[in-house]
């Protein structure tokens, strides 16, 4: 590709910009029902979070007891997708695994997306976002490196930004008609391996580093976290990969499927055998470090607010880990998809309501102060949840297009690789 | 808008079309989108361009700081309608404040509660303290075996109680999770809290050991009447909307050679207050003579806040 002709980029890549947005904003009725959908959730969602801004984060179940609750859950568990997406990284990179690095790109995007989301959750979560400039290096004051979140801030804006590189990269150059070169994603794609490690470790560190929450006051947190992240990241993707398969005219090989699979099929017991190791530590010392852990397994001095929410996510991960055992069971994609949906809603239970919240019960003068989230927290998070997809949507249609051939520039139609891409052939959705 | 070449097979009226829905579309999107955020203007409202681009306190040149001082007094005076100075006290060399607490003669009256409501100006509703006073039982150091909403006449048989606010950490985890340094140590021990800097993430919220910390969840109402009019900005100022805010030993005081809130309002004397560097200072006195303790010394954060017992 380095080889002839210069392109001339700063008139081809506004090109490639309006024809990103032209395609992304074209599909089936299904798509718009599904974008208009998003984009009412959406609404329903800046509309919460504008009058928390307007009243107060009194709008939320948040005290001063328990001072973190849905927001940093789902931030924390959306960091964890973000990270497990390079278990789809790593066998095409390391291991040349063909059928994987044909369809890589889609754990990049997802990456990308459940980043803006993470980031969108801590904005929410602040009392004054107005002031997020405090924060910026050079103007502000940024408390690097003592404070936990200046490394968090730092880890998780590089990795979208190495992330977006990728994929923009990989997409224009396949956008005009020419291969990619090496230099130019290589190096980049393996930084991001050890930053994903590193997204999650720091994340992790956040809150294991807090000497008074015996919670999360532990060494095996970060390992913990970065378990149930390779478990919703593939789990995540095999079904967005079935989606795919199904919608657009991209070919997803089922090798890489069932690679996914077998990652999950020990990361899911890699997970579970972690929660037990917790759960022995808790009750066989007993005492009150192991209050927290009293209270969200069993309840404490007679509140119980946790217990339906941690069993439900550790039964749904059980039963995921033994249906992807079983080929029996497997075997039924049916079958297979509701287990997948069942352990990634039961690690985002596991990480938000069975972690974060019981770092903050008993409280550090061993008050109980149960939290549920209010309706605004519900309301905003689904808003977060649903801007994501929408992102999600958009980046997915027009990357896929473009490593289909289907979005070309003009200048690359004689290219042989070209599908047609015709307007009316109304493939995507 | 539309890259209609790129779609070479459609004709013309179906391209335009759909530009024209498109438009459409985008149009009402966005007209929705600023309807759901318009209670953000509330918020605006509230605060202004000088507030936003204020520098962190310890980058205020003098002249800067005074301007601040006088914008903060002019907006009590128009928010709360009750005038009032807010000044800068600073820490004096060669003072290191440190409270020492009895706990054979506190008797768990809260009057140290009210006195910390009154004087730092607290929000009256969800009647705010910086102080929580647990009830212990007697033979026991257990916290968990202690209770802070006890709602009966004191001092109760077979009980003992432990009053807990900032321990002013030495080596506070505080300060050291905040991610824009809002919040640090002054030379005197006292922890402070910038409240136009903080951005009210509440991660020092979640470090502090001893549940010292609170967060401003909706703007503090105070009635004008009841506001205490002597106020510092790093202590008793009214807090905004938004922000952490801590226990400051009543530096506003303290620094100028008063005596806490707290220990004034003690009806038992249970309370001991002063700088360790004075070898004649009654705080000395209880260090050096009192088999005195901290709270959870196992966490390493060497609070300058004792108790001891009499008897
Ligand atoms: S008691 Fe809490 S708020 Fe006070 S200095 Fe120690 S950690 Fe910070
Ligand atoms: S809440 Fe404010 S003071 Fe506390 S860590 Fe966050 S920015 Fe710093």
């Amino acid at each position: 590709m380095s080889r002839d002709n210069k392109t001339a980029h700063h008139l081809t890549y506004p090109r490639f910009l309006l024809s990103a947005f032209w395609r992304a904003s074209e599909g089936s009725w299904v798509f718009y029902t599904w974008m208009t959908a998003l984009t009412a959730i959406a609404l329903v969602g800046a509309h919460a979070w504008a009058l928390q801004l307007a009243n107060g984060m009194a709008v939320t179940a948040m005290t001063d007891h328990v001072s973190w609750g849905l927001y940093i859950a789902n931030f924390t568990f959306l960091v964890g997708l973000a990270a497990g997406g390079v278990m789809m990284v790593v066998p095409a990179y390391l291991y040349d695994d063909h059928d994987m690095h044909d369809v890589v790109i889609i754990g990049e995007l997802l990456a990308v997306a459940a980043l803006v989301m993470a980031l969108l959750f801590v904005v929410v979560d602040l009392g004054r976002p107005d002031r997020f400039w405090h924060m910026l290096p050079g103007i502000g004051r940024f408390h690097w490196p003592i404070s936990m979140l200046s490394w968090d801030v730092i880890v998780l804006n590089g990795y979208l930004l190495l992330n977006l590189h990728v994929c923009g990269y990989l997409i224009y150059t396949r956008y005009l008609g020419k291969k990619p070169d090496p230099r130019w994603y290589r190096p980049f794609v393996f930084l991001s391996i050890a930053w994903a490690f590193s997204i999650h470790t720091v994340t992790a560190f956040l809150y294991a580093g807090l000497g008074g929450r015996p919670f999360w006051n532990s060494a095996l947190l970060a390992p913990r976290f970065l378990a149930s992240a390779f478990v919703t990241g593939p789990a995540f993707i095999v079904l967005v990969l079935q989606i795919v398969r199904r919608t657009t005219r991209f070919t997803v090989p089922e090798g890489a499927i069932q690679r996914l699979l077998s990652i999950l099929r020990v990361t899911v017991l890699v997970n579970l055998f972690m929660v037990a190791s917790e759960i022995f530590t808790i009750f066989y010392s007993g005492g009150a470090h192991a209050a927290a852990g009293r209270y969200l397994f069993l309840g404490l001095h007679g509140h119980a607010e946790l217990v339906p929410w941690i069993w439900t996510a550790i039964s749904f991960n059980v039963l995921a880990a033994i249906v992807i055992h079983t080929p029996a069971l497997y075997r039924d994609r049916r079958v297979l998809n509701a287990a997948l949906i069942l352990t990634f809603v039961g690690v985002w239970i596991e990480k938000g309501m069975g972690l974060i919240v019981p770092g903050f019960v008993p409280s550090t003068l061993h008050e109980i102060v149960p939290y549920a989230p209010s309706k605004a927290e519900w309301q905003v998070c689904a808003g977060v949840w649903a801007f994501g997809l929408m992102i999600f949507t958009v980046i997915m249609k027009v990357g896929l297009q473009a490593m289909t051939g289907e979005m070309r520039a003009p200048s690359a139609e004689s290219d042989a690789h070209t599908i047609n891409n015709d307007d009316h052939a109304e493939e995507a959705r | 808008m539309a890259d209609a070449k790129d779609s070479t097979s459609a004709t013309d009226t179906t391209v335009k079309r759909r530009v024209a829905l498109k438009v459409l579309a985008t149009t009402l999107g966005a007209g929705a989108f600023a309807k759901a955020i318009a209670p953000i203007q509330q918020f605006t409202a509230s605060t202004n361009a000088q507030e936003w681009l204020q520098k962190h306190y310890r980058e205020l040149s003098s002249r800067e700081l005074r301007e601040v001082l006088a914008r903060l007094e002019a907006e009590t005076k128009q928010k709360y309608g009750r005038e009032v100075t807010i000044e800068d006290v600073r820490p004096q060399a060669g003072v290191q404040f440190a409270y020492a607490l009895n706990l054979s003669v506190c008797i768990g009256c809260r009057r140290c509660v009210e006195a910390c409501h009154q004087e730092n100006n607290h929000d009256r509703a969800s009647h705010n303290s910086y102080i929580r006073v647990l009830e212990m039982e007697q033979g026991s150091m257990d916290m968990e075996r202690g209770r802070a909403d006890y709602d009966h006449p004191v001092r109760d048989e077979g009980k003992f109680y432990l009053p807990v606010q900032c321990q002013q950490c030495e080596n506070p985890p505080c300060t050291k999770v905040c991610p824009v340094e809002a919040t640090w140590k002054e030379p005197d021990g006292i922890v402070v809290v910038d409240y136009n800097w903080c951005i009210g993430c509440r991660y020092c919220e979640a470090a502090c050991p001893y549940h010292a910390r609170r967060f401003n969840w909706r703007k503090p109402e105070v009635p004008a009447h009841e506001i205490n009019p002597k106020q510092s900005y790093l202590s008793n100022r009214i807090r905004p909307q938004g922000v952490v805010e801590k226990c400051t030993f009543c530096l506003h005081k303290t620094r100028k050679g008063e005596l806490p809130a707290c220990l004034e309002a003690c009806p038992t004397g249970a309370r001991v207050f002063g700088n360790v560097l004075d070898p004649n200072s009654s705080i000395r006195w209880v260090l050096e003579n009192k088999r005195v303790y901290v709270l959870k010394e196992e966490l390493g954060t060497r609070p300058r806040f004792f108790y001891f017992f009499d008897k």
